[in-house]
């Protein structure tokens, strides 16, 4: 048995008269995190808002160090308790605000209601326990009243759904391969059916091929359960396949959003979407050079006044260095730029033409 | 391509194998009889799942590990059988960009000695400060700011560190490249500027590539020809654009229909196919074609016997017997 029997996690009687809340199941709003060292402050979040509606899947994109898994573990209340500080908002789950709990009430959540896959199946597994042992653990604890026999079924029902043999439950992670231990790390995510599933770069780590079957069973667990998902990832192919939503993410701020359709199909973009787009080699046409966005994503523990993309921006204006842009809305469709900002956009217009050419 | 044709290629290998003896006299295929051809000035790219001996095949050939049978030609040369200190002089014209830019680095020297290292090794300037000039002008040429000379690796970034690898393998003038998954472990946007510098090195220097990668959106990119591996074997090799369109071999089509690509429309459109299973083991492989096991055309030869590499089309080579009864 892993987990010590005694500790009895309990839920807070305000989720159960939640379950049939119809509003967002995940709602951040204006959140801000820093980690803070006796050296230097590192701005990870910069007041960032985030919906995600019931059985949704909003993806979240952007490069290293942009503050997506930040995101991800301040919703579980995972950050580094020495050092990450999460310094205002809301995170509102079913209407409750994590932020507000005791940490017994946030065990009983983890891994029962929000759950998370991580990012590298090899170091998310414990190796010296079984398999079964390390599904087992998630459903003991959220189930306490279940018998012995009661959570074998259940471990053999979730290795089923992720498609392993329940016969290999009393293998070590060791001798399974990758794509197998990712499927594993779904099943322990999966097995309390949590409303909301933070799936973190879940495939990565994995080969292509490999990649699709895990992406497709996601997918499809997700249909059959409902799950909401916050899907994290750096490719934009994987977001085109199953999100609904999007976010793209840069310098601890969410730059755009919006549904699917609106990212990668609308007319206005931010620029750094646009540059994100010209970045990935296209598979259909053969373009003799790609166009990268020049230079490096600013430095976290000195973020610049004003727009943190300003610095690589091909479409700057004086007032991006001074000023930070406000959030332009367009129905769904959320930018962040001053080149949506009426005033400043006629102005911009006059000066370089045209508006911002789409991704093909 | 078609004016180099008639000359000698740069490099080439015949039947090219490599096995790893494992403990109990069972043998490891890392590379199983691979037959490529590489033009000067060309970039051959060589694709596959993790495993199938893509790695292994570019340390081979640039002899950093003894090949088990087979043949290397480099420029007509036979070097299979090449001492070490044959090699040497050739390791000027044959150099490798590593994957992972933070361990193929020593962190205790600067940048500037990191770069220059192999000029000092291999005599190529009288005395050091030469060598320090060259390195310095060759990290204009890749793009690195000269204030960054007397930095520590770990004072940079993953995409200014690959440009210290690039630069440190230009600093003999090879010829021929081998490309070790030199982005893989960069963000887009970086792998994107390295990419561009690559090509645009490739277009003023003349360099022959290998490049070797997972990525199947960045071997189209950049190279003429690409080469599919499974489990050691080739199994389709062809001109970039014509893998791409018209891909014969099962893992071929698998591999391109995995990709999720970043456009709504066609990855909402598009029917997922999904190869099922895992690459098998590469431990004393079973006769008969590799793929078998997760091949959904797989029929009873194909566990029988090896399909022959078939040329379908011009330079179109694959290797399956579905294929080659047509």
């Amino acid at each position: 048995m892993i987990f010590n029997k005694k500790k009895k996690a309990v839920i807070p009687a305000s989720f159960e008269s939640r379950r049939d809340y119809d509003g967002p199941v995940l709602d951040i709003q204006n959140l801000r995190v820093i980690y803070k060292t006796d050296l230097e402050t590192v701005e990870a979040i910069n007041g960032i808002d985030l919906q995600i509606g019931r059985g949704k899947t909003f993806g979240l994109v952007g490069e290293t160090g942009a503050g997506k898994t930040t995101t991800a573990l301040s919703i579980l209340r995972l950050l580094p308790s020495i050092t990450g500080k999460i310094l205002d908002g809301k995170i509102l789950f079913n209407g409750e605000n994590l932020l507000e709990l005791s940490e017994p009430q946030m065990q009983a959540i983890r891994g029962n209601l929000i759950s998370m896959v991580f990012q590298d199946p090899m170091s998310a597994l414990n190796p010296v326990y079984t398999v079964d042992d390390q599904i087992g653990e998630a459903i003991r604890l959220h189930n306490p009243d279940y018998t012995g026999e009661e959570v074998e079924n259940r471990v053999d029902e979730m290795l089923r759904l992720v498609g392993i043999s329940p016969a290999r439950k009393s293998e070590y992670p060791h001798q399974f391969s990758g794509g197998m231990k990712q499927r594993v790390v779904i099943a322990m995510a999966l097995c309390c059916e949590p409303e909301l599933l933070i799936a973190d770069e879940p495939t990565t780590a994995l080969d292509v091929t490999i990649q699709a079957q895990v992406l497709a069973m996601i997918r499809e667990l997700r249909d059959r359960l409902g799950t909401a998902m916050l899907m994290i990832t750096h490719d934009l192919g994987i977001v085109a396949q199953t999100c609904d939503d999007v976010g793209v993410m840069y310098a601890g701020e969410i730059v755009e959003a919006g549904t699917a359709e609106d990212v990668f199909l609308g007319s206005e973009h931010h620029p750094y979407t646009v540059g994100l787009f010209d970045s990935i080699p296209n598979l259909t046409s053969r373009a003799p050079r790609l166009k990268p966005i020049p230079g490096l994503m600013p430095d976290p523990t000195a973020l610049p006044e004003g727009c943190v993309f300003a610095e690589r921006c091909a479409r700057c204006m004086d007032i991006c260095r001074k000023e930070h842009p406000r959030v332009y809305q367009n129905g769904t469709h959320r930018i962040c730029c001053h080149l949506y900002d009426a005033g400043v956009h006629e102005k911009a217009q006059q000066k370089e033409g045209g508006a911002p050419h789409g991704q093909s | 391509m078609d004016n180099h044709e008639k000359k000698t290629p740069l490099l080439q290998t015949v039947e090219l194998q490599k096995y790893f003896k494992l403990r109990g006299g069972s043998y490891l295929h890392a590379v199983d009889g691979i037959n490529l051809t590489l033009n000067a000035g060309e970039t051959l790219g060589v694709v596959g799942e993790s495993g199938c001996g893509k790695s292994t095949l570019g340390r081979t050939i640039l002899k950093l590990i003894q090949p088990t049978g087979g043949q290397i030609l480099y420029d007509g040369k036979d070097i299979t059988k090449y001492s070490n200190r044959q090699m040497h002089p050739l390791r000027r014209e044959m150099q490798i960009i590593f994957q992972d830019p933070y361990s193929s680095i020593d962190p205790r020297k600067s940048v500037i000695e990191v770069i220059a290292e192999y000029m000092i090794i291999h005599k190529t300037y009288r005395n050091k400060n030469d060598a320090f000039k060259r390195a310095a002008e060759l990290m204009d040429l890749v793009g690195l700011a000269r204030r960054y000379t007397n930095s520590y690796p770990h004072e940079l970034d993953g995409g200014r560190r690959q440009r210290i690898g690039i630069a440190r393998a230009l600093s003999l003038n090879p010829r021929f490249i081998v490309c070790d998954e030199p982005v893989s472990a960069l963000d887009v946007s970086i792998q994107a500027q390295i990419l561009n510098l690559l090509m645009d090195l490739q277009d003023r220097l003349d360099l022959a590539y290998m490049f070797v990668t997972h990525d199947l959106s960045v071997v189209k990119h950049i190279s003429d020809s690409i080469m599919v591996m499974y489990l050691g074997r080739c199994v389709e090799l062809a001109p970039s654009d014509e893998l791409f369109l018209n891909p014969m071999h099962p893992y071929t089509k698998a591999l391109l229909a995995s990709i999720p690509e970043p456009d709504l429309e066609r990855s909402r459109s598009k029917k997922l196919e999904i190869i099922r299973g895992e690459v098998t083991s590469p431990i004393d492989p079973k006769p008969g074609c590799r793929f078998a096991a997760r091949c959904e055309y797989c029929t009873q030869r194909c566990s029988g016997s090896n399909p022959e590499f078939v040329e379908t089309a011009p330079g179109h080579f694959v290797s399956c017997f579905l294929v080659n009864d047509k």
